[in-house]
């Protein structure tokens, strides 16, 4: 400590305010206890996000031989459903026939799903409004409804009226085979 | 919190918010101007040690809840849990558990320094009556909080310490049924024991609330025992007491960090990383270290009701002891007999914490075999905890009532500044003279 101090003293005696040791000890022992403070607060901030465990968990396989032709399964993945859908040729059409529609959220129907894999559809199946369910089937253009908001998707999951501002989010997932996805 | 109130608001916010809830001028007259004593030294320093640790332990104890769950098949796992998957969650258990020793540690070191001084006596009586309350209060905490990860020490300790209730003639099974919920420690016990480990904490801080209130009435006590007589005897808590204060307690945390970071198992039975299984009790069961004279002063009984009174009775003795002691003086400086006394009920109760860890039929002395006594041991533990228990009662019910009346203590200062004065380090050397003045 002395020889930090030493600096502080003499020099500046030069008439006038003398910034003493007593301010640098002040400010010193003011910076090191709000350090000390800030130093636990992120621990004790760190602890609520994922643990280790819950991240370890985030990944899922799916075998879509189980979804028939026109048919949905909801699965969860990190808490949340996930939509596996396997589209008509009716339903890919109608997708297509809108890409260049008025769309909020502008996506073409190829951007939505694996390329050559235009029947397997694999999105998050919560509102980009307020993260409701949507409905199966329902709205105006046969995708999805939800039920809390009114707002209606296409079968490319895309939003078409209503109050949500983004398409059905498609999450990262791969084929494993030509029966098998990976997601997350 | 009483009397005469110096707080001038002075901003208009101040000034306003003094008339509807005069909060600052509380904050003001409790821990800037609040006229101390000018001659504390360190072993005051622990209340306000105390008052960190409670902040900790309530701190890391809501986080801890986050993550843990009071299931008996999903206790144990959830402690691992936190220690390997949550983030720092290793840090904040440690900081919890070594913080109940550290708790403690200071909590002795407290009241020791109360009992020394002589703070019990009047008019502090109230104040030290909340602080036996703090203290029962903290061993319930404790005691409940080592149940909760569900291991083997957690779940035969809980066992034993909830037998002892059955001791109770007529009604104690009664009681003890009631508190498992149950036949035995199981489920419904560990849930209650989460809800009320959760509970006690924010009642601590209740009547720490009402221990400092008791405390600002007559004043700190000091190493004197004499009365503040002028202000010549006082410094403002703020800076003197707030600096001395948060340098004993950051050297307080470098003690407890080096055990959290370094040694955080140190303090712990390993037996406790063993999930509880209710159908093998540990070879050597043990409660925590702070609770070990107690449960020495348990075993030196050799009967199951009388070995209750007498552990609760050593509690007891801290609550009567206001009027147990009859000395009217009341730091042991003056006394010197009484403070002979003191120093070996100091080291008595560390025998009876010794004592509390061993079994009961060691050796004091290994290999040793001559004090045999009919048949008594006198070589044993057991027999060592017994000498130990009868000298911490007698230091209470004999020595502290008869020492009052017989001895002759020193002659004590006229006041708190006069010994300063007149010391010969004083002399007009001017070194030590308006230290605030220098550079």
């Amino acid at each position: 400590m002395a020889s930090t101090v030493v600096g502080a003293t003499p020099e500046h005696h030069t008439g006038g305010e003398d910034p003493n040791r007593r301010d640098f000890i002040h400010i010193a022992a003011t910076v090191a206890a709000l350090g000390a403070v800030g130093g636990l607060a992120w621990p004790f901030i760190d602890q609520m996000n994922p643990a280790a465990d819950t991240l370890a968990l985030a990944s899922v396989e799916f075998d879509l031989s189980k979804v028939e032709l026109g048919q949905q399964v909801v699965i969860k993945w990190r808490g949340k459903p996930l939509f596996i859908r396997h589209r008509t040729g009716k339903e890919i059409a109608s997708a297509i026939k809108d890409n260049h529609a008025d769309l909020r959220d502008p996506q073409t129907d190829e951007e939505r799903h694996k390329a050559g894999k235009a029947e397997w559809l694999v999105l998050i199946g919560t509102c980009t409004h307020l993260g409701c369910v949507p409905t199966f089937g329902g709205g105006d253009y046969g995708g999805w409804f939800c039920p809390c908001h009114g707002s209606h998707y296409d079968t490319s999951g895309r939003i078409r009226k209503g109050p949500a501002p983004k398409n059905l989010a498609v999450p990262d997932y791969t084929f494993l085979s030509d029966s098998k996805v990976k997601v997350g | 919190m009483s009397g005469h109130s110096n707080y001038e608001p002075k901003s208009g916010f101040e000034k306003w918010l003094d008339v509807r809830l005069p909060i600052i001028r509380l904050g003001y007259d409790s821990i800037v101007d609040f006229p101390t004593p000018k001659n504390l030294n360190y072993w005051y320093t622990f209340g306000g040690i105390l008052a960190v640790c409670l902040g900790i332990q309530i701190v890391t104890g809501i986080i801890l809840a986050m993550h843990y769950v009071a299931h008996v098949d999903m206790a144990f796992a959830s402690v691992e849990h936190i220690m390997r998957d949550v983030n720092y969650g290793w840090l904040v258990r440690y900081m919890h558990a070594n913080g109940a020793s550290m708790f403690f540690l200071a909590v002795y070191v407290h009241m020791f320094r109360g009992l020394y001084y002589g703070s019990y006596k009047a008019p502090r009586e109230v104040l030290w009556l909340l602080g036996c309350v703090i203290y029962m209060l903290m061993i319930i905490t404790a005691f409940m909080g080592y149940v909760l990860p569900w291991g083997q020490m957690s779940f035969h300790g809980a066992v034993v310490i909830t037998n002892l209730i059955g001791a109770i003639p007529v009604i104690g099974p009664a009681i003890t049924t009631w508190l498992w919920g149950g036949f035995a420690v199981d489920d419904p016990t560990l849930n209650r024991f989460f809800s009320l480990h959760y509970l006690l904490p924010f009642m601590i801080a209740g009547v720490v609330g009402l221990h400092i209130w008791a405390l600002h009435v007559p004043g700190n006590n000091n190493p004197t025992g004499v009365n503040v007589k002028s202000k010549e005897d006082t410094v403002p808590f703020h800076p003197y007491y707030t600096v001395k204060d948060g340098f004993a307690i950051s050297v307080f945390l470098l003690m407890y960090a080096a055990f959290v970071f370094f040694n955080p198992n140190a303090l712990g039975d390993a037996v406790n990383y063993v999930p509880a299984n209710p159908l093998v009790t540990p070879a050597h069961i043990v409660p925590e270290w702070y609770l070990l004279p107690f449960y020495a002063i348990l075993r030196a009984v050799p009967d199951k009701l009388m070995g209750v009174v007498f552990m609760g009775g050593a509690i007891a003795m801290l609550f009567l002891l206001p009027w147990l002691d009859t000395s009217k003086v009341r730091s042991m400086r003056y006394r010197p007999t009484a403070k002979l006394y003191f120093f070996i009920f100091v080291i008595v109760t560390m025998i009876l914490g010794y004592c509390g860890g061993q079994l009961p039929d060691n050796k004091i002395i290994p290999g040793l075999t001559t004090f045999q006594v009919a048949a008594s041991d006198l070589n044993s533990v057991v027999w060592l905890s017994r000498l130990a228990t009868a000298y911490y009662f007698a230091y209470f019910l004999i020595i502290l009532p008869v020492l009052g009346l017989t001895e002759t203590p020193l002659p004590q200062p006229e006041s708190i500044s006069e010994p300063v004065l007149s010391h010969p380090a004083n002399a007009p050397a001017g070194a030590a003279a308006s230290p605030e003045k220098r550079g």
